[in-house]
């Protein structure tokens, strides 16, 4: 339910963004979504819908890219791509040398990737 | 005319306004000496309960604060108020969760020469964890009534915590909730997790929490100095 607030920070930048490019129009939005970022597409996109009339981006696609939770373990270098949000089997060991000391690499952010303009 | 269509890669953090803020706030925070702890967890695992019985056992010793985020109402910082602590009480109304901006404008409120500053977030396991406020410690509290099973599934708030605080203890042989379980779940997702088994009610594990604070305190001012003295 936080997706509105997040929606209104994206329009700031996409706002500031246009205006240093000079652009009359956004037709595109590309965001990036990590599955532990806390954000559900279906509200992030109704948001987006709402929050876009009378702005630059009134007439602009929103396309969100998903982007899976990857932990890398810090002993043997080993990548671990989580299937999907946490499976159920998921642990926190690494399944090449056994260690627990894990970072997460990717799946926590939320960015603005890249805008679609006119000028 | 012509119209001319291009792409712009920009590559900016949708949350970076908020980090941004947070890093400011935890930045005076450390000048100041001040531990702030942010609480997350559902509504009605017991918050504000356990910041009563903490704050009791700690306030002879030090100076304490607590910011209170609620949707609406006074009514937790008037809880808080009652056992003689300053509360701060931002109310959200609507918003889920507790952003770093809401935070920074009653900063200048707070006095410099707190030694802990709770923060008990709006109740919610899921939206609060994507905000970081400047705390240095992260608890996120489960209440045995809500059941064995939440680790794996609000694991964002489980990952991004410091210390797991099990919350009415003194319910558990009255309930199917399976202690080892929700430790070994948590453990998995995050295994730098600290974890207490408490109860407001009983007492159970509050000492151990106290001192906890009291060690982690310690340890932040120390490393702070020496970071400052560069030695």
């Amino acid at each position: 339910m936080h997706e509105l607030s997040l929606v209104a920070d994206l329009f700031t930048i996409i706002e500031e963004q246009a205006r240093q490019a000079g652009a009359k129009k956004v037709t595109k939005v590309s965001v990036s979504v990590g599955e532990l970022s806390g954000v559900v597409p279906d509200l992030f996109r109704s948001a987006f819908q709402s929050y876009k009339k009378g702005t630059i981006a009134d007439k602009s696609r929103l396309q969100l890219k998903m982007v899976k939770i990857k932990f890398k373990c810090r002993s043997c270098g080993r990548e671990i791509t989580a299937r999907n949000i946490m499976d159920e089997s998921f642990s926190y060991v690494c399944p090449a040398c056994g260690s627990r000391d894990m970072e997460l690499v990717a799946g926590r952010d939320l960015y603005l990737e890249k805008l679609e303009i006119e000028t | 005319m012509e119209q001319k269509k291009k792409e712009l890669l920009v590559l900016e953090d949708i949350l970076g306004s908020n980090k941004r803020i947070a890093g400011e706030i935890k930045k005076k925070l450390e000048e100041h000496g001040i531990l702030a702890v942010n609480l997350l967890s559902s509504p009605g695992s017991g918050k504000t309960s356990l910041l009563e019985k903490i704050g009791s056992k700690l306030k002879d010793n030090y100076q304490l604060g607590v910011i209170e985020g609620d949707i609406e109402t006074e009514r937790d910082a008037e809880r808080i108020r009652k056992i003689g602590l300053p509360a701060w009480q931002i109310t959200t109304h609507g918003a889920c969760h507790l952003e770093a901006k809401m935070l920074a404008k009653i900063f200048d409120q707070i006095p410099a020469d707190l030694d802990f500053l709770f923060i008990e977030n709006v109740g919610n396991l899921v939206c609060p964890a994507s905000f970081d406020l400047g705390e240095g410690l992260r608890f996120v509290l489960l209440s045995v009534p809500e059941g064995d099973d939440k680790p794996k599934k609000y694991p964002e708030a489980f990952i991004t915590s410091q210390v797991l605080a099990l919350t009415k203890c003194d319910l558990l042989p009255y309930l199917p909730f399976d202690t080892d379980r929700v430790i070994k779940e948590a453990l998995e997702i995050n295994p730098a997790l600290k974890v207490f088994k408490t109860s407001a009610v009983s007492g159970e594990g509050l000492d151990e929490l106290c001192a906890f604070l009291e060690a982690e305190l310690k340890l932040r001012r120390h490393q702070n100095a020496r970071a400052i003295t560069g030695s």
